[in-house]
């Protein structure tokens, strides 16, 4: 009576049941960082005398802060650059190659379902999507991990997240994930799964899920997991490295509670300063000075898609920044391809590199006091994108794009 | 082990963006981000911070990014313990892995308050408030975690395994 993440966390650690609240030792199949906790998980890493268990399972992305941003984020890319040189690490990516992480990782087939992932950066939990168990650790773990190829875990329960319906107009992954996130608040799933399961998710697309389980951490949850279906395998058809291995939750699984959201009737969803569960579906008139669309929740193809829908043949409101940011080189190709990438500076947007650099106020769109931003990226914490004055409002792409035109926060329904 | 120190109280979801701002995190030395230190929510707690003062906080403390930098930056700081109702887990585990003591204990939370003296016992949990008297016991750690405390931390753990 295990549910699908407990039974890979069983997989992993070559036991026959595992039980909530048991403590494991588990194998994990990818162990990531980046620029900014690998540096960290290197420092931790020498303190001991060993070498890396595996180093084809070790995966660094320089994505944070590169282009490098100033000297010492210079030096935390070079840091990285170097581990990877010396220790025999190949899936190292760096600026020219790189992407944003939890976009790049599914893109180059390294992750899928089955697998056991740990990161180094609380967005991990995106490849849930594809059925993986993934979480977000610290770069001590990640060290330890690197060394014993094995980590310590706490097997979670769960929340079961039962989609209904097809959705409504505009409703996208991100609506889905901020309207749970709502539901149950910043600490609603603390410490356990958000298995997502019902009819409703075969309307999600391969990018919805991405965005819903990216999110998972917003909840507080360890992670957040789909079932694999013909969506998921087509994703990793051709991608994924490993033979992807499937995994349900058993029919007499148990979960600490189930919740409901019917897609047919739900609303343009925003998350209002300072915390991802101040939801709303209606607002006053909210005036903004810079929209972001890009980030490990809203980088993909579909994303830009819906934003250049929107934006094609307008012009961005006098005033409001617009910055666009792909998720993966890939992402940036494909978007050139299809036109977009003119779209956006037709309409007066800024089209970047793939960065996380605005997501977490590091750089390339910093707010300044009093400063207001709709971003489609996942933290709306104080000073999360600059100046502690400065305020986020969490949307989908089809809300930036839509309030990128205005100059306020707006919803689609209302362009 | 005891930690004895003055208390700095904060609400819920203290996370990690405000305990040390993204935009010093282009360093990786725990004396560096201790200068900024709980900068975006308190901007005094660096000038007034002693060590082995304690941080109190109510639900879900340490939430957002998975950033070692921020159970670095309090530990540098001084600050020997921190109570709070709950921790986001990311911050729980990377805590226990650097050595930074931490207890969840919602009782002890409701009775403190910002300034007064704490003194705790973290191998028995007990938490004694000296400026009102009143005691509380927290959860000690499970064997399994007492194990890597003791060890100082997940990579000492990890090397004597090695042996």
């Amino acid at each position: 009576m295990m549910t699908m993440s407990q039974k890979i966390l069983a997989d992993k650690s070559g036991l026959e049941n595992v039980e909530p609240g048991q403590l494991i030792e588990a194998a994990p199949d990818v162990i990531l960082s980046n620029d900014i906790t690998g540096p960290v998980a290197i420092n931790e890493f020498r303190k001991a005398t060993g070498e890396l268990a595996d180093p084809g399972k070790v995966v660094m992305v320089c994505d944070h802060f590169v282009p490098n941003k100033d000297i010492k984020s210079a030096e935390n890319s070079k840091a990285v650059r170097k581990f990877c040189e010396i220790s025999g690490v190949e899936n190292f990516y760096d600026v020219g190659e790189m992407g944003i992480e939890h976009a790049l990782l599914p893109e180059k087939g390294l992750v899928g379902a089955g697998d056991l992932v740990i990161g180094a950066d609380s967005h991990t939990c995106t490849y849930g999507a594809l059925g993986a168990f993934s979480t977000g650790v610290g770069s001590t773990d990640v060290a330890a991990a690197m060394i014993s190829g094995k980590l310590w875990f706490k097997v979670p329960s769960a929340i079961k997240v039962i989609l209904r319906g097809r959705p409504a107009k505009f409703i996208t992954g991100k609506d889905v994930i901020l309207h749970l996130i709502g539901l149950i608040g910043v600490d609603g799933a603390l410490y356990k799964s958000l298995e997502f399961c019902g009819e409703g998710v075969k309307h999600m697309t391969i990018d919805d899920r991405f965005s819903i389980a990216n999110m998972a951490i917003e909840a507080g949850a360890k992670n957040g997991i789909f079932p694999v279906d013909d969506v998921a395998l087509e994703y990793m058809k051709g991608r994924f490295k490993r033979a992807p291995k499937i995994f349900a939750a058993d029919e007499d699984a148990r979960y600490d509670e189930a919740i409901e959201i019917d897609l047919s009737t739900m609303k343009p969803t925003v998350s209002f300063p300072h915390l991802p569960e101040n939801t709303k579906t209606q607002w006053e008139e909210t005036k903004i000075d810079q929209v972001v669309i890009g980030s490990c929740t809203n980088g993909h193809i579909s994303d830009l898609k819906i934003a250049a829908d929107i934006l094609k043949g307008k012009k961005v409101a006098r005033g409001v920044r617009v910055i666009v940011i792909p998720a993966t080189q890939g992402i940036y190709l494909e978007a050139l391809k299809k036109g977009y990438i003119e779209t956006f500076i037709e309409a007066g947007a800024a089209v970047s590199t793939p960065t996380c650099g605005p997501c977490l106020g590091g750089y390339m769109g910093v707010l300044a006091d009093g400063e207001r931003a709709v971003s489609t990226t996942n933290r709306n914490f104080v000073g999360r994108m600059g100046h502690p004055g400065s305020e986020v409002y969490l949307a989908s792409p089809y809300v930036a794009a839509a309030s990128a035109l205005t100059g306020y926060l707006t919803s689609p329904e209302d362009l | 082990m005891e930690v004895r120190g003055k208390v700095f109280k904060y609400g819920s979801d203290v996370n990690t963006d405000v305990i040390i701002p993204a935009r010093y995190l282009n360093s990786t030395a725990g004396d560096e981000l201790a200068k900024h230190c709980m900068e975006d929510i308190d901007p005094e707690f660096v000038r007034k911070v002693r060590p082995g003062d304690i941080i109190v906080a109510e639900d879900n403390f340490g939430c957002g990014s998975s950033r070692e930098h921020a159970p670095m930056a309090i530990k540098a700081s001084g600050v020997g313990l921190v109570i709070a109702n709950s921790f986001a887990r990311i911050f729980y585990r990377n805590s226990i892995n650097i050595g930074l003591p931490i207890l969840e204990c919602p009782e002890a939370v409701k009775n403190i308050n910002p300034g007064d003296t704490i003194l705790c016992d973290l191998e028995s949990g007990t938490i004694t408030n000296e400026t009102t008297g009143k005691i509380f016991t927290a959860q000690p750690f499970p064997p399994f975690i007492q194990g890597i405390i003791e060890a100082g931390g997940l990579m000492n753990y990890v090397k004597k395994g090695q042996k």
